[in-house]
């Protein structure tokens, strides 16, 4: 699927609830059933310091494709993580770097991008789109 | 307080008026700062819909207006925090800023290579790294006052850090992560049979407790105005006058000045000589009247409240498994620290805000204190004078709603 079809699909998941606690409720267990990135990777090399919560990512190369893992120390930060692998991992460097996620604003959940929030996650986004710029130029070279 | 004083009290304040994500709002995050009633901001507006002059220049008569507003606001303040003199209030724009102007003024003279100042582990980053930096210029050390596990400074140890080289010390009145309410009053007895000087960070202890800058006989005393019903961008330093006449001004320009060539300036008396350039007098005047709103309201009707709320949060609070509480002391005013068993602060925090409960998570900026308890933050929840037992039965209840969703 691409990007836009996958961040469709959540708008749409998340239409169901009309009930915040619905929908962090939901967003608590995706955040729970986020397969925990090796402890390997715990480090400080894959480590974003968000001050409030801890943000891990990091990336690899298969087919042409980036693939993403992640892991937080606050459920609803991976919660939101989730979200964001689910769209980004497994496309194509340049549509990683094209991608606008404006599919969280639609479901509500803008608020934990905020920068000021220190959650880590606008930073991973950051390092998630940097990824897919090394992997691009890798390919080119 | 009788409840009708507080029904009057909660009027006052338009912010409580509100409703967070379809909930009343509950405001618990006083101790970053408090809402303002109405007659402050009130106050502000009619000193810019009418005086609106600068001070200390001008010959016309708005100009004088606003001078005599100024002074007198000073004057208030000096009665309230009872200081000897008016010239000893010195306007900053905040705690911060009082703390800074401390730590520069006062090493220029004071301080040199191989000099020690003394802190406690639970200060505020403000009452940190302003002494940092002068030592990192000096050449001085940093030395810390300890805790036990309740969260006592440990005054025993804080004797034997002095020395013949301890220049200053400088600690919180009370922790604004913790609230426990510091034995400043020891510290300062103990300092000043060794002629050290003390500073007291008084942005928490400010809003909490009567404060009697003679009796307490502290040198240096700081607060913010926002903290205790004021606005924002106005504080106070107050300063012994003996300290304040022997430091160099800490920033140059207009109206600090008596006499300036291009060959050599001469500096005005005190306060002046503190405050460069175009002061807050609306902040001033707003803070004037929030300190004349809490007299009207009766400063010991409001401890003796703010008192009873806290015992009732952490009776509630106590109640609660897995709820774990830190800074446990029996001296406490106004906050109260904790976190939840497995759950992290800021996935707390996040639901409370849902349900309409503004706290406060993370390190509180006293990052080496919460270091020291090897936690990686708390959930702060602070009241102020219009907060009520209602709210913190709802705090409550919404505590076991989170540790229901995170269980
Ligand atoms: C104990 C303490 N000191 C200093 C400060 C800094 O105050 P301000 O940011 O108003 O300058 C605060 C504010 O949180 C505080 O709680």
């Amino acid at each position: 699927m691409t990007i836009e079809e996958i961040e469709n699909q959540l708008v749409e998941e998340f239409g169901l609830f009309d009930d915040w606690m619905d929908k962090y409720n939901y967003l608590i267990e995706m955040g729970k059933s986020l397969p925990v990135i090796d402890e390997k990777l715990k480090t400080d090399r894959y480590l974003i310091s968000g001050c409030q919560s801890k943000v891990w990512v990091s990336a690899e190369m298969k087919d042409g494709k980036v693939i993403f893992k992640a892991d937080s120390d606050a459920i609803i930060t991976k919660g939101v993580i989730s979200l964001l692998i689910r769209v980004l991992s497994n496309q194509t460097p340049d549509d990683i770097i094209n991608a606008n996620l404006s599919f969280l604003d639609k479901i509500g959940l803008k608020e934990h991008l905020s920068p000021t929030r220190s959650n880590g996650l606008t930073s991973m986004i950051k390092q998630m789109k940097l990824y897919a710029l090394a992997f691009k130029a890798k390919m080119s070279k | 307080m009788k409840e009708s004083t507080l029904n009057k009290i909660r009027s006052d304040f338009p912010a409580l008026n509100q409703k967070i994500n379809g909930r009343p709002l509950i405001y618990f995050d006083n101790a970053a700062t408090t809402l303002k009633p109405e007659v402050v901001t009130d106050s502000i507006a009619t000193y810019y819909n009418s005086i609106n002059s600068n001070v200390h220049r001008g010959v016309h008569f708005l100009s004088q207006e606003a001078t005599d507003a100024f002074e007198n606001a000073r004057i208030s303040i000096q009665k309230f925090i009872n200081a000897s003199h008016s010239h000893e209030i010195i306007f900053t724009k905040g705690t911060t800023e009082s703390i800074n102007l401390i730590a520069y003024s006062f090493s220029k003279n004071f301080i040199k290579e191989g000099d020690e100042i003394i802190i406690s582990v639970m200060e505020h980053h403000a009452n940190i790294v302003p002494w940092q930096m002068v030592c990192e210029e000096k050449g001085a050390k940093l030395k810390i006052i300890p805790m036990d596990d309740a969260g006592n400074l440990i005054i025993e140890d804080f004797e034997n850090l002095i020395t013949e080289k301890t220049k200053i010390v400088s600690v919180s009145h009370i922790s604004n992560v913790l609230g426990i309410v510091n034995p400043v009053k020891k510290i300062i007895e103990i300092s000043h049979k060794y002629n050290i000087p003390v500073m007291v960070d008084g942005a928490q202890g400010i809003v909490h407790k009567k404060i009697d800058v003679a009796e307490l006989d502290c040198d240096f005393y700081c607060f913010s105005g926002h903290k205790i019903y004021g606005p924002m961008g106005v504080g106070v330093l107050y300063g012994k006058e003996k300290w304040l006449e022997k430091m160099p001004p800490y920033q140059t320009g207009g109206e600090m000045i008596k006499n300036v060539t291009f060959k050599k300036t001469t500096f005005n008396e005190l306060p002046f000589k503190f405050e460069a350039g175009t002061p807050n007098v609306g902040g001033v005047i707003g803070l004037q009247a929030a300190l004349n709103y809490l007299s009207a309201t009766g400063l010991d009707i409001i401890y003796d409240y703010e008192e009873e709320l806290l015992k009732y949060a952490i009776e509630k609070l106590s109640l609660i498994d897995g709820l774990q509480s830190y800074g446990t002391a029996s001296n406490k005013s106004g906050v109260i620290s904790f976190l939840l068993d497995g759950i992290h602060q800021y996935d707390a925090g996040t639901i409370l805000d849902k349900l309409g409960i503004a706290v406060r998570t993370g390190n509180h900026c006293a990052q080496p204190l919460i270091d020291s308890i090897g936690i990686s933050g708390t959930i702060r929840a602070s009241f102020a004078m219009y907060n009520t037992k209602d709210e913190i039965d709802k705090f409550a209840e919404a505590i076991l709603t989170v540790q229901e969703m995170f269980g």
